[in-house]
């Protein structure tokens, strides 16, 4: 290998343009995490994570739930199995099956004033069969639309 | 007696192929014809025996034999014969016997194909046998995986009466009767290439015509994927009911990663086969190609990634990942060892040619490539390190691919236009005026309409500017032989094609990828969305149209119930469309699974999501997406697969190549193969 002026310069060049480049990969991920938590670990990370991206999974307190259609403000506490809950508000009509005691998973902010501000509402999609649980009624809403219609 | 006879033809094809793969390694070391023979025979009896295992699974699942463990797991009486039929690959343990199936396909056709090149007295090129064992090795593999930890032939006790049926997304659209089997043919394919690389390696020589054949049995699987990505994109755009098309998800991820590394290759395979140069490069990307895959393989099919995708946690993880060390360390060591081999003949003459625009192009591609792995594999890393569960948002993928893709849909024009080894100023000046022209016209003809996003706005400059390009390099040719020989425009524009389809082909790739750059930029950016709750007869105004709610109702199906609601969209009270969103319950899954309803048109989408209703039938509520141009995008997937089909398509017998180079650099060891493409 001989190392002419061409080739060092091109070395030179590539290396500045690998580290360029290596800088603008590392921050944007560093900008762009969004990290998963339970409101056990969110409470616990308290003031250090307000104004972060978080994908906040949990339960939908049963009878925690108000919806204003007006202001179609969407309120409710999200809760996991240690008991610690965290008050969402999102925007926007809830989706047809969310109701008490389902999983959701809320992507937002968590704020200073003690609630966390959800952009994107999803209730948690499972590819798996399971039974359903006693007191899930899955279909009900269709069964009753179904029943009516042919009355 | 399904599972019986399915687990036996996996078990055997196993040891056929173990015994093909040492066959054809001995052939290739010994130099003898006939356990090269052996192992070609083991190749299509692999195939044959594949093939059993896979028609006893669908036999299986369609007249519900539910004593076999993947019929329980995925059957159901209630689900139609269609469904029933593609639910083959809607768990872990049957996409892996779709992926043996497709591999054993092209297993049997490198063996069939290299057969030609064997005949007796010949002798034997080691390289052929090489690769031929490299698949099956390849084969066992998977092969493994189907006989024992992932085995859908298991025997069920007590045998269930019923199953759950398919993945409720999967039963949602027909769509996957097709999107994955695409997918896996051009994923799967990628190993062929890898086989050749490294029998190649193997040989310890690149012959002069490896670069076209290679580049041949890449293109195959290539469009394959490309189709295969565009069609899982419409899947997610027809199915999911989000508007979108593309999320950065890991399994798309793992998806496109190959497709880029496949692409950069493609191109820098043709500066091998031109000057001799990029040899170490290129077999790098060819091996990166198939570790991606594997490793795409890995991320989505263990379960260390969350995704749509994903199946079960399953114990096949530790597998792949020997399996992709195995791979890793060998290629390493192959490449390392080889090295010779594959020293550079030519040189860069010139910044301004055609191989620099390649040398740009492949950095921008293995740029990219490294963007979207450091992203998708950024959650276990950070995972590893600080015990953190992350993921790599949207913004972040997007902020790092849009610059990488500008560049790439502006060089889609000007590679083409600039020539081998070195370029002049006069002629680019003279090729580039026009479109410099009409680019800045329609760029200021877009900013007049009120175009004011810069990147979309940029976007289309650049589309129209590299579409300039290619159509000088099929007007001129055409222009030249309609003036010499006096055909007709469309016969010259037809025989210049189709004297060179390897080069038109390609042009008209690009063609695709820039009509497809314009409908996501505009897509992404000018999309409009609204959302209401609306009474019935209610009317609400999104952009230019009108959504009527008429009713909503319920259907009872045998696989599913749903709800549908009813809608008229309208322009100016000229009825549009009528559209039915609904919700769909399926008994495999406990939320209801939505199916949007969607106009489309290639000026613009309207598309609708039945949210939420009330029991009594008299409020819905409603999504409205507007996505203008978004149907470009599946036009610009049609485009390139055409293109690609017709670089492929075989010349008519031995008609003259206009190739005005001859080949330059000839590789230093003689070759022996009397091979020919």
């Amino acid at each position: 290998m001989i190392w002419n002026a061409r080739r060092v310069s091109v070395a030179i060049g590539g290396g500045v343009v690998a580290l360029v480049f290596a800088y603008l990969v590392w921050g944007g991920i560093g900008n762009n995490l969004v990290y998963f938590l339970t409101p056990t670990e969110l409470l616990a990370k308290g003031s250090s994570v307000y104004g972060t991206s978080v994908r906040l999974g949990g339960i939908v307190q049963e009878g925690s739930i108000r919806w204003d259609a007006d202001t179609r403000e969407l309120r409710f506490r999200l809760g996991d199995e240690n008991d610690h809950t965290v008050e969402v508000l999102s925007t926007g009509v809830p989706p047809q099956m969310f109701n008490g005691g389902i999983g959701a998973v809320v992507e937002g902010v968590w704020t200073p004033n003690g609630v966390f501000q959800c952009h994107n509402l999803m209730v948690k999609h499972s590819n798996e069969y399971r039974a359903p649980m006693p007191g899930t009624k899955p279909a009900e809403y269709y069964r009753q639309l179904f029943r009516k219609q042919q009355s | 007696m399904n599972g019986v006879v399915g687990h036996a033809a996996t078990l055997s094809a196993l040891l056929l192929a173990a015994f093909g793969a040492v066959a054809a390694y001995l052939g290739g070391l010994r130099r003898d014809a006939r356990y090269v023979t052996a192992a070609q025979r083991a190749g299509v009896g692999v195939f044959a025996l594949v093939a059993l295992a896979f028609a006893t699974m669908e036999r299986a699942l369609i007249t519900h034999d539910f004593s076999v463990s993947y019929v329980a797991q995925v059957g159901s009486r209630a689900t139609p014969l269609f469904y029933t039929v593609i639910s083959l690959w809607s768990a872990l343990e049957g996409s892996i016997l779709l992926w043996a199936l497709i591999l054993s396909v092209y297993t049997a056709l490198l063996a069939l194909w290299s057969r030609r090149h064997n005949a007796p007295g010949a002798g034997v090129d080691p390289y052929l046998p090489y690769a031929l064992g490299t698949l099956l090795c390849v084969n066992i593999f998977f092969l493994l995986l189907i006989s024992w930890p992932a085995n859908p032939f298991r025997p069920m006790s007590p045998i269930p009466p019923d199953g759950p049926g398919p993945n409720a997304l999967l039963q949602n659209s027909p769509f996957m009767g097709v999107h994955p089997p695409l997918l896996y043919t051009g994923y799967v394919g990628m190993s062929v290439p890898f086989a050749l690389a490294t029998g190649a390696l193997l040989a310890g020589r690149l012959n002069p015509d490896w670069p076209k054949l290679i580049r041949r049995w890449t293109l195959v699987p290539w469009t394959f994927l490309s189709l295969g990505i565009v069609a899982g994109a419409w899947w997610s755009y027809e199915v999911l009911g989000w508007g979108g098309y593309w999320a950065w998800d890991p399994v798309e991820n793992a998806s496109f990663m190959p497709w880029l590394t496949a692409t950069a290759f493609l191109h820098s395979v043709m500066v091998q086969e031109r000057r001799g140069m990029l040899k170490t490069w290129t077999i790098t990307l060819i091996v990166s190609t198939f570790l991606l895959t594997v490793l795409g393989t890995f991320l989505t099919r263990s379960g260390v990634l969350a995704s749509v995708h994903a199946f079960t946690q399953s114990p096949i993880g530790p597998f792949f990942l020997t399996f992709l060390g195995l791979v890793l360390l060998g290629s390493l060591t192959l490449l390392a060892w080889r090295s010779d081999a594959l020293s550079s003949e030519g040189r860069f003459d010139a910044a301004l040619s055609r191989e620099s625009a390649f040398m740009v192009n492949n950095l921008l591609f293995a740029a990219f490539a490294f963007v979207v792995l450091l992203g998708t594999m950024f959650p276990l890393i950070a995972e590893a390190a600080r015990g953190v569960k992350v993921s790599v948002g949207g913004p972040y993928f997007n902020q790092m691919s849009v610059p990488v893709a500008l560049m790439l849909v502006f060089l889609a024009g000007v590679g083409p236009a600039l020539p081998w080894r070195k370029g002049s100023l006069e002629l680019i000046r003279g090729k580039f005026r026009w479109p410099t022209i009409v680019a800045l016209a329609v760029g200021a003809a877009l900013a007049a309409a009120g175009v004011r996003a810069p990147l979309a706005w940029l976007t289309f400059v650049l589309a129209v500017f590299s579409a300039g390009l290619l159509v000088i390099e099929f007007a001129g040719p055409t222009s030249a032989r309609h003036r010499t020989t006096g055909e007709s425009w469309v016969v010259a524009l037809w025989r210049v094609c189709a004297s060179n389809r390897r080069r038109y082909g390609g042009y008209v790739v690009h063609a695709g990828i820039l009509v497809l750059a314009v409908g996501v930029a505009s897509s992404a950016t000018f999309r409009r969305e609204r959302e209401w709750t609306l009474t019935r007869g209610a009317v609400e105004q999104l952009g230019r149209y009108q959504v009527r709610l008429d009713s909503v109702w319920a259907v009872h199906e045998p696989n599913r119930d749903g709800v549908i609601a009813a809608t008229t969209v309208s322009v100016g009270g000229r009825v549009l469309a009528r559209l039915n969103p609904r919700l769909n319950y399926y008994k495999s899954a406990m939320e209801p699974i939505g199916t949007p309803a969607v106009r489309e048109s290639l000026r613009e989408d309207v598309y609708l999501v039945l949210l939420a209703y009330t029991a009594d039938g008299t409020h819905a509520t409603i999504k409205a997406i507007a996505s203008p141009l978004v149907a470009w995008i599946w036009l610009g997937g049609g485009i390139v697969g055409l293109g690609a089909l017709f670089a492929l398509w075989p010349s008519a017998g031995g008609a003259p190549r206009r190739d005005p180079m001859p080949e330059l650099g000839r590789p230093r060891s003689r070759p022996v193969s009397e091979a020919r493409v």
